[in-house]
């Protein structure tokens, strides 16, 4: 395996709802930032790729107006995915380990907020009997969530606490957007959203765009004082329908920590995306993550999560951490589809 | 670049106007067990999924890849799903191949496809956005402009892009998949049936299809236990460029120019025209053939069209484009692509059937889309590189 | 009765609010007041038309707005002879690329008041404005283009553009 590392991270503040700027506004500050941090300059890029989701922007090809703020000219080798930019990331790694390109830029966006996220996301399931009973993806994390608390005999109280820490941990973190000090037993007042799911158990609708600059090793000595060596990387998927999964656990997240090489050390810090409570449970579980692990210093996925972004700012915050010197070993983890149903971990390393 | 990695499995659907014998998992699995049957594999020998296709608004249905992981096989195998509009096929292709190359995995199972029957391709492509300008005229109304701009700076004769719908409607003729087969098809028919965009005329206009194209791909390892004939990646190869910057050319864009030799210079050619056998390039309207031949190097610029003239595209001449019938003849817009690659590979492997070009060795898969500026290619052969 | 289910038709319904971006605001402001207004790349110093925002080539923010004509020249077009769901205009009509005194890229938009046959390369246009209490930030404020009593422009000059 050819060591990648990442060697620069940039990103919008997650906000509420982007009013003023279109995705190519959103994206060119991100994009001159990370290259900037990344000291190489745009053509010596060897490769581009971008994760979003036409469905979120509401129209078809929408990936094609971002390339705008990317400068390809003259022509570039670039690719996209409609998936998380962590995927995308996935793809970049995986081109450097063909040797045929030193360097990547990996960028993602998403702006929940013009749609009805919930009701999008339930779009995404199978369209000839589950689609139609008109489940939303809160519901489905709810259902998750319930099957959890059985399973494990644990309570909401258990939830909120992630709730709690979460939202706390994001004051220290300028990009995070919802934040705060909360008291732990005036959320567990608070009305149902849907059972056994609370407000504070589910993340905020975000809007935000993310960029990571991956290097080879040659390339990443050269430029970077402290670059965060990708030491395993590693994606898979289970079956869709919620009905044959054990929803209390996420065995792909399992497998793909393992493949990564997760248990091999000791992990100082973890970024897990987890957009709703319940589901930081059930991945630190599935990676072997114990109390001693600082889980979501950025305040995750429930401070932040623009979509198709959220996965991909869980290896930026592991990588910057790892790059600034405050964690020697990191795991980063990104989900896609209902209840995790697609997981992937990253393991970086100083 | 990076470890060897061949085709060992091709796969693809009947494709036609409406597959609505199939759901769209049956219509992903008849070109997935099609290719898994032709590499001898099962689901269970696969170790990674690549998924490949157009707009979800095609289908309605969110990242459809998510729940078409189970009739995949994907389950607990790490899965992509790559969207680079109309180049899709091959850019998913490309992708595939990379897991390969890149030595992580030994076997690869790619599947690009549209179902666009489902929704309505049409609707999609012309959706009206707030503050932006309406399509009024669709990818033809788009192109159509450019076709004119190519007549004008090359001075080709006004029925070239008849010759070449002629050329690729009687090669689908002997392709039992292709989506359009008009028996009989004729230069008059073509040349009388109706003007859609001038210059372009319905017949010389790609259809809209559903269907779906699927590759196993492996690694030199797993390729040794291949039933069949392997075809090699000798190359693979991508560029874009922006949709729209001051003096850009959309005729014969530098991405594509770019794209073809980065690939020829990986593949070691020096003249396609001589040293490629055959060629499978995304046509979607016929006048895309002179212009494409001469951004793909087989022509001079401005001469493109005069190959066409001789014949040398035919299946008869020297450098047969599209023996298959190209996206004139089928086009299920994500997979369109991929289709290109995996008739490259099925004339180096021997399986092309009736549409065989005899003793192809080393061939061209093309696929571009958006404003003409994605570009994926591949050069497959028969020989290890 | 025991009839197999071979499809069923599952309506969708997204609502989605949609920002036109800072550029863009600026552009359709400007359609609202009767004029084009570009932005220049800071880079290669070319003005495009609607604005971007960014340089597509560069990536780079292109703040300064330059107001072009709203004359240009035609520099390739299409004559399409089937209906469009998003316009009333009857085919056959003319899809043009103009380029716009004053711009570096052309600008697409339908050509009317003239026979279709008679539109060529070259051939000089203005813009046909919807009726000025009726002027709004949308394209349609520009209903369309027709020829104007100029001689046509010389191929060199917007050839670059084809």
């Amino acid at each position: 395996m050819r060591e990648v590392a990442v060697i620069a991270v940039a990103q919008t503040p997650s906000v509420r709802r982007e009013r003023t700027r279109n995705e190519v506004e959103m994206l060119m500050p991100v994009l001159a930032e990370a290259l900037r941090r990344s000291g190489l300059r745009r053509e010596e890029i060897g490769f581009t790729v971008s994760g979003s989701c036409d469905y979120l922007a509401g129209q078809p090809f929408s990936f094609v107006s971002a390339l705008d703020a990317v400068g390809a000219w003259p022509p570039i080798t670039e690719s996209h995915v409609e998936m998380d930019g962590a995927f995308a990331l996935y793809e970049a790694w995986i081109k450097l380990q063909t040797g045929e390109v030193d360097s990547a830029l990996v960028y993602a966006f998403g702006k929940s907020s013009m749609g009805d996220l919930p009701e999008v996301l339930g779009y995404q399931l199978d369209p000839y009997v589950l689609a139609p009973l008109g489940v939303d993806a809160v519901s489905l994390a709810a259902l998750q969530a319930r099957a959890w608390l059985e399973a494990t005999g644990r309570s909401e109280r258990d939830l909120a606490r992630v709730a709690v820490r979460s939202r706390r941990d994001a004051l220290e973190n300028p990009n995070a957007q919802l934040k705060g000090t909360f008291e732990l037993e005036k959320l567990l007042a608070e009305p149902y959203l849907v059972a056994p799911l609370r407000k504070h158990d589910c993340p905020p609708i975000s809007d935000g765009a993310a960029a990571v600059v991956l290097a080879g090793d040659e390339v990443a000595r050269r430029v970077c004082r402290r670059p965060a060596w990708i030491r395993g990387i590693d994606q898979r998927i289970e079956p869709h329908a919620p009905g044959v999964r054990d929803l209390a656990r996420s065995p792909s997240s399992e497998l793909a920590g393992r493949n990564a090489g997760a248990r091999h050390g000791r992990i100082d810090v973890a970024e897990l995306h987890a957009p709703f409570t319940h589901q930081e449970w059930i991945l630190r579980e599935a990676l072997g993550l114990g109390e001693e692990v600082t889980v979501n210093p950025s305040g995750g996925a429930l401070a932040a999560n623009p979509m198709m972004v959220a996965g991909l700012l869980r290896i930026g915050e592991a990588a910057q951490r790892v790059m600034d010197g405050r964690a020697r070993r990191a795991l980063a983890h990104a989900t896609a589809g209902p209840c995790l149903q697609q997981n992937l971990v990253c393991v970086l390393e100083a | 670049m990076g470890r060897p990695c061949a085709v060992i499995g091709v796969g693809q659907t009947k494709h036609d106007a409406k597959r609505i014998d199939v759901s769209m998992p049956g219509l992903l699995r008849e070109a997935a067990l099609r290719a898994l049957e032709d590499a001898g594999l099962g689901f269970g020998d696969v170790d990674a999924v690549v998924i490949g296709k157009a707009p979800d608004m095609f289908e309605g249905v969110v990242m459809p890849e998510i729940y078409l992981a189970d009739a995949l096989g994907a389950a607990g195998k790490p899965m992509l799903r790559v969207h680079t509009a109309g180049s899709v096929g091959g850019s998913t292709a490309v992708v595939a191949a990379q897991l390969v190359q890149s030595g992580v995995f030994e076997r690869v199972l790619t599947v690009a496809f549209e179902k666009q029957s489902e929704s309505n391709a049409m609707w999609a492509l012309t959706l009206k956005i707030p503050f932006q300008q309406s399509v009024v005229a669709g990818a033809g109304g788009y192109f159509a402009p450019l076709i004119r701009a190519y007549m004008r700076r090359s001075g080709a004769p006004e029925d070239t892009g008849i010759r070449v719908a002629l050329k690729d409607r009687l090669n689908a003729l002997k392709n039992p998949y292709a989506h359009l087969h008009f028996p009989g098809i004729s230069f008059e028919q073509v040349a009388s049936s109706p003007m859609l965009w001038d210059p372009i005329r319905f017949l010389e206009t790609c259809p809209s299809s559903d269907g779906a194209c699927a590759l196993v791909l492996a690694s030199e390892d797993a390729a040794r236990g291949a039933p069949g004939p392997a075809a090699w990646v000798h190359a693979t190869a991508m560029k874009s460029e922006p949709t729209m910057f001051a003096g850009r050319d959309q005729v014969n864009p530098r991405a594509g120019r770019d794209c073809a030799r980065e690939l020829y210079r990986k593949a070691g050619i020096g003249d396609p025209r001589r040293e490629l056998d055959a060629a499978e390039v995304y046509v979607p309207f016929s006048w895309f053939e002179p212009m494409w031949l001469e951004n793909l190097g087989f022509a001079p610029e401005g001469s493109g069209w005069k190959l066409v003239y001789d014949g040398a595209t035919s299946l008869e001449g020297d450098i047969p484009w599209n023996a298959s019938g190209g996206v004139l003849s089928s086009n299920p817009i994500g997979a369109s692509g991929m289709l290109r690659f995996a008739e490259a590979a099925l004339q180096v492997r021997g399986r092309a059937g009736e549409h065989q070009v005899p003793g192809a060795r080393k061939a061209l898969g093309h696929a571009y889309g958006g404003g003409s500026q994605f570009f994926a290619m591949w050069i497959v052969g028969a020989e290890k590189p | 009765m025991s009839e197999p289910v071979k499809s069923i038709v599952t309506p969708v319904r997204l609502d989605y609010v949609y920002t036109a971006g800072v550029a863009s605001t600026r552009f359709l402001q400007g359609l609202a007041q009767g004029r084009i207004l570009g932005q220049r790349c800071p880079v290669t110093g070319k003005v495009y038309v609607p604005p971007r925002g960014s340089s597509p080539t560069h990536g780079v923010p292109t703040e300064e707005e330059v107001e072009v004509s709203d004359k240009g020249t035609v520099t390739t077009y299409c004559i399409v002879r089937i209906p469009s769901e998003n316009l009333s205009v009857k085919p056959p009509f003319v899809c043009a690329h103009i380029l716009l005194d004053g711009a570096d890229i052309p600008f697409f938009a339908l050509i009317q008041g003239c026979p279709f046959d008679q539109v060529r390369m070259g051939m000089r246009v203005r813009a046909v404005w919807a009726p000025k209490e009726e002027l709004a930030p949308t394209f349609e404020s520009i209903r369309w283009f027709e020829p104007i009593d100029e001689p046509d422009a010389a191929y060199e000059s917007y050839a670059e553009h084809l």
